[in-house]
Formats: C-alpha cells, structure tokens, sequence
C-alpha cells in the first residue's frame, strides 16, 4: 500500500519562530486551557458511553489542535461554522459551555443543542453561528457554500468554516460544495481533519490520491496540508485561508493530518503534550501551573455533568413539537 | 382580473416576492440562459441580476444544498429543480437536511426554503422523466408538499410558500405550463393558504377528489356525467400535505360516494393515503367502496399510444363512477 500522509508526517515540533508567528504568553495558554477543556470533556463523554449511560457521538482525541487552532483564526458571531461529529473541541474553544456538552449527550429535555431530538455532537447554536451538523457524512460541505453565497449577496464579511473526515471526501456532496465554491470564489474553508481512517476503512483503500488536498486542484482552490498536531501552524495555515476568503479570493481545502488517538496511554503525537511541552519549555507553565489548571478544570466539568445528570429527560407529550413554524396541521380531523 | 398562464402566473410571483424581499433568490439549471427550462424564470435575471437569480453546474444536491445553506444563512431561495425525477438526486438534501432541521434543533433552526418543480407525464419524456413523486416526499414529517391545478393558485401558493417559514416543495404539471385561467392584475395581492383545499365543482351524487392536473379531468368528466344525471363534485386537494382532510369528510358526508383520482402510481401512494383517511374518518358516510383512478402500474412508455394507455383519462373517470353508483341512477 501506499504511504499515506501519516507516514510522511514528522509530528509537532512547534515553534512560533518557524512560523514567524507572534504569539503572547497569554494567547498560547488559553489555546492550551481550550485543548485540556476539550481532553477532560472527551474523558468524560468516553466514561459516559463505556458506563453504558449514553451512546452517540465520536472522541475528539487527537484532533484538538486541529479544530482550535481553526476556530483561533476566525471571527466568533460573524462567521459561521458547519462542523461534524468529532467536533467537540471546535465547540468548546467557541464558547459552548461543558454544560450543554453533556445535557446533549444525555438527550435532556433543556439540551440547548437540540431538545432531546437529535444524536449527541450534532451541533447546533445560533448565537454561535453553528449551523447543521450534519449525522450524513459530509452533506454541510454544500450548506456551507450555500451561507457563503448568502453572506456575499448580502454584502457581510462572513466566512462559512466547515470540518469532516477524510472520509467525506468520497461524498458526492463534496465534490458538488468544492466545485460550486471554487466557481464562484465563494468565502468558504473547507476542512478535512485527516485522521487516516474512516470508521474501519484506512484512506489507502478510501482514495486514489495520496493527499486530501491534492483533490482541490479539480476545483481551482488551493490545498494546503498542515500537521494537525502543531497548534501554531494550524493557526497559521488558517489565519491564511481567512484572509484569502475575506479578501475575495476564494476559498481553501486544508487538510489537516491528525492521529485518531484511542487510549489514555502517552503517546508521541498527542497534540496537548505537544502543546505541554513548548509551554514547558519557553518556560510558560510550571507542573505544578498544569496540575492545578487540571484540577480547576475537572471540578468546573465535573459540576457541569452533574447539573446535566440532575436534569429531568424531555416530556414524552413534546414528541411531535418543532417540526413546523406554524402548526403544519390544516383539518381538525387529521391524523 | 385577467387571463394568464400558469407559466406567467408562477413567473409574477416570483418577481413580486423579489421585489418585495431582498433576500428571495432564484437558484438552479438554466433558469437564466433558458430562463429556465419551462420558461418559468424568463426574464428574472435581466430584472434582478445574476447573484440573485444564478444558474448552477449541472448537480442538484448543488441546488438544494446551497439553498438550504442560504436558507438558514438568513436567505429565501426559491431552488427550481428541472424536474421532480431530477429531485431523486436532491431527496437526501431535502429529506435529512431540510425537512427535518428544524425538529432535529429543537425547534431553533428555520430553512425556509421554496423546491420548485414539475411532475406528471403525458409529453412523451419517456420513463425516467415523467413520474409522479409526491407521495415520495409526501411520507416524511416535517415537509410541506403543494400542487396547484390552476394560474390563481399557482402565484397564490408560490408567494405564500415564499413567505412561510418552512420549506415547502411546490410540484407543478409540466402539462399545465401553458393553461390560462384568471389571475387578478400584477401587484393586486393575494395569496393561498397552504393547507386548505377547494371545492372546484359542487355536485351531490360523488365526490371526485383529486389535485394536480387531474383536476381539469375530473371537471370534464363531471360535465359529461352531468348529462346523465349525476352531480359529481370535484374537489381539489391541491395541498397533499398538510392535508385538507375536512373538505374531502364534509363532501362524502354530503354525496356518500368517492373517487380518488390520480396520475400517479395506485400502490402506496397519494391516493391510497387519501383513501385511507377518508376510511379511517368517515366510513360511516360512505355507502360504497371508493374507487381508485390512477396511472397504469408501469414506467412511462415512450410510444404516443402506449403513453396515452398509461396515464388516466376522462372516461376512466366516468367509467370509475359508473361502477359505484346505484343502478337507478338513470333519472
């Protein structure tokens, strides 16, 4: 089989320097507190399902770098994001309380998400901008380049953000998003986060091309690949792909590689260790600043998932509400 | 009021409701260089430029997904599929995205959003371009399907369909396009509510219920059922869904006898669905088991006379009323 870009990749190896990137002291340790939000969050969403006490959903673990360093490069309440189930830690690092987070998971009739209607990690916030999460691979890809096209129309600045899988890449939908938002230079970025799998199938018997991004090519864009386990140049990268679409000059495919990490067990290419250690070594953060960054974290989060597991599930009688703006009955006689 | 054309009454809606929103675009195949392929969105473009009225790539999940992306970007798009067999390539868009967003989201997100396209066969466009799909769509929750037969209710339904909050899939008659009927003078507003029916003909002996370009067969059918006595009443469902189901109760209440009548396919469709309902709710006010007219159980021929064996026609309809109706009928 071919290598595929996880071969190639030498993970993070960060460096502000190298990316001539201006970075305070300030700005890299909330990035961090985001990933470590995001690390203890997925933690107890895994416990969760391992308990038996929720289903749905996917981890985020491993891909944290990738979707915060995005969500660091755009303009909260004026761009809008289309995200997909692995998403957890774009929706942390924009403001969606741990709360929410858990009220979903666990289908309760005050989940801000979505009532107790719709699997847990698809998304949904309007004052977010989080828009259609989607439980279909890779269809937000299209409504995406539909709220860039609004946005232009409209004359707003606004940006449309989208993540999925490398698996999505395969979707027609895909390719009709791509091909429609490079047509019309629409203010799109779209993101691939490549973890190399998509559910069992490895992107070796998924596609013909060794890299993601390779494909934007058909679609008059630019494809960028960057290592997902590197904050800094995924900030860059995605600092990049804003201004172009602001700019007017269209929109980018990033593919951004990441590891889908699946034990609590170190690994080399976790991105919070990443980030730990260049904290650790500009001298940025103590041990002893983690531990205690941790522990704060872990009793806000833990408070959180009690204050959803206290929480009384929808009212079976609610069970055909929302489905129209009006009633969507006519006779009284209808079923 | 005037005489126009189903065409040019589909057309003037749009253009009022562009001119009186800002945010009503016009997105799909050919609707600028052809102005569309049944010359629907003529001239919109030129009036209202090309952002708002784009032609996309030949993809129709490019058409409805990014008018539902519009949609809840703030937009209302009226996306014109070119025809309702085309929608099959879009019903993932319409089905799991657009008909379902707002129950998924707790009630929080709105795709107010207009599908524009004809059905219906009997123009020799063979079997992959003549279905009947409705009930397709019909079935899922969350959707709000509408049919007009006429001019009047062809602009009145748009525009209301336009302004609602929901999607709404508006299936036109390929074979209607060029009908002419009265519509009140351009900028004299009026709209048609999107869940009620209408009574086309009044009639105390059976009900002829139906929608779509079968409603002009049944009023047909009902003149020459006139001559021999029998008052057919022709009611227009015109809204599958959600359905005016009183209407259609309150008529067999009165006649006691019903015919659906259908170009679509008998198994598992419209008509059984209103069969059903009117079994379910008024069985009691029947006196006969209701009839079925419907399209013959085959793909669309192609060949003129095989075609026109497959789709229903005004004698299928007196025929169909023949069988239910008591022998002494002959006054």
């Amino acid at each position: 089989m071919r290598e595929s870009d996880h071969d190639l990749l030498r993970w993070a190896r960060i460096d502000a320097r190298r990316l001539s990137l201006d970075v305070s002291r300030e700005h890299l340790l909330r990035w961090y507190r985001q990933m470590l939000l995001a690390r203890l969050v997925d933690d107890r969403l895994a416990d969760l399902r391992a308990g038996g006490y929720a289903s749905g959903g996917a981890s985020c673990r491993g891909h944290e770098a990738a979707q915060i360093g995005c969500i660091a490069a755009l303009s909260i309440g004026t761009d809008f994001i289309l995200p997909y189930y692995r998403d957890l830690a774009a929706m942390l690092a924009l403001g969606m309380p741990p709360r929410a987070i858990f009220l979903n998971q666990l289908s309760r009739g005050s989940d801000p998400i979505s009532n107790g209607r719709m699997r847990p990690a698809q998304w949904n916030s309007r004052a977010l901008n989080v828009i259609s999460a989607s439980g279909l691979v890779g269809t937000q890809t299209l409504h995406a380049a539909g709220i860039a096209f609004a946005a232009r129309i409209r004359g707003e600045a606004a940006v449309a953000l989208t993540f999925f899988g490398e698996g999505a890449t395969s979707q027609g939908d895909f390719h009709e998003a791509l091909n429609f938002a490079g047509l019309h230079h629409l203010p799109v970025i779209f993101v691939c986060e490549n973890n190399g799998i998509a559910l069992s199938t490895p992107q070796g018997t998924q596609m013909p091309v060794q890299h993601v991004a390779d494909r934007a090519a058909a679609y008059g864009m630019p494809g960028v690949i960057v290592d997902g386990t590197d904050l800094l140049a995924v900030i860059a990268t995605a600092r990049d792909a804003f201004a172009n679409a602001r700019a007017g000059k269209g929109p980018t495919l990033i593919e951004v590689v990441v590891p889908r990490l699946a034990t609590d067990a170190p690994d080399p290419r976790d991105p919070v260790l990443a980030l730990r250690g260049y904290l650790l070594s500009r001298q940025d953060l103590t041990d002893a600043q983690d531990e205690r960054l941790r522990a704060d974290l872990g009793i806000m989060i833990d408070a959180a998932l009690q204050e959803a597991v206290n929480a009384p599930s929808p009212d079976p009688a609610t069970v055909a509400e929302h489905l129209f703006s009006d009633s969507g009955a006519s006779s009284r006689k209808e079923a | 009021m005037r005489t126009i054309t189903y065409r040019e009454a589909l057309r003037e809606a749009m253009r009022e409701e562009m001119a009186r929103d800002e945010r009503v675009i016009v997105i799909g195949e050919d609707i600028d260089g052809y102005g569309g392929t049944y010359a629907v969105t003529k001239g919109l473009a030129d009036e209202f430029g090309r952002e708002r009225v784009r032609d996309t790539p030949l993809a129709e999940e490019i058409i409805v997904g990014t008018a539902i992306g519009a949609a809840m970007g703030g937009m209302r798009p009226v996306a014109e599929i070119m025809t309702i067999n085309f929608a099959l390539l879009a019903s993932d868009q319409i089905v799991n995205a657009a008909a379902k967003a707002r129950y998924m989201f707790g009630g929080q997100v709105s795709v107010p959003l207009v599908v524009r396209m004809p059905a219906g066969g009997g123009a020799q466009r063979g079997a992959q371009h003549s279905q009947t799909l409705e009930s397709w769509f019909a079935h899922v929750p969350g959707m709000k399907v509408v049919m007009p037969a006429t001019p009047y209710d062809a602009k009145g339904m748009l525009k209301a369909a336009i302004r609602d909050e929901d999607m709404v899939l508006l299936i036109e008659h390929e074979l209607l396009y060029g009908i002419k009927g009265e519509v009140p003078d351009e900028g004299v507003e009026y709209t048609v509510p999107l869940n009620r029916g209408e009574i086309r003909r009044e009639g105390r002996d059976v009900s002829l219920i139906t929608f779509s370009r079968s409603v002009h067969l049944c009023l047909q059918a009902a003149e020459e059922l006139a001559k021999e006595g029998i008052e057919a009443e022709v009611v227009d469902m015109r809204c599958i869904r959600p359905i005016d189901l009183d209407l259609a109760l309150d008529s067999i209440a009165k006649t006691n006898r019903a015919i659906v009548v259908e170009e679509g396919w008998k198994y598992y469709g419209t008509g059984q669905g209103i069969a059903a309902l009117l079994y379910e709710y008024g069985f009691d006010n029947l006196d006969a088991p209701i009839g079925h007219v419907t399209g013959v159980d085959a793909p669309a021929p192609y060949a003129k006379n095989l075609e026109k064996a497959a789709f229903p026609v005004r004698n299928d309809i007196i025929d169909a009323v023949r069988r239910i109706m008591p022998q002494r009928v002959a006054r």
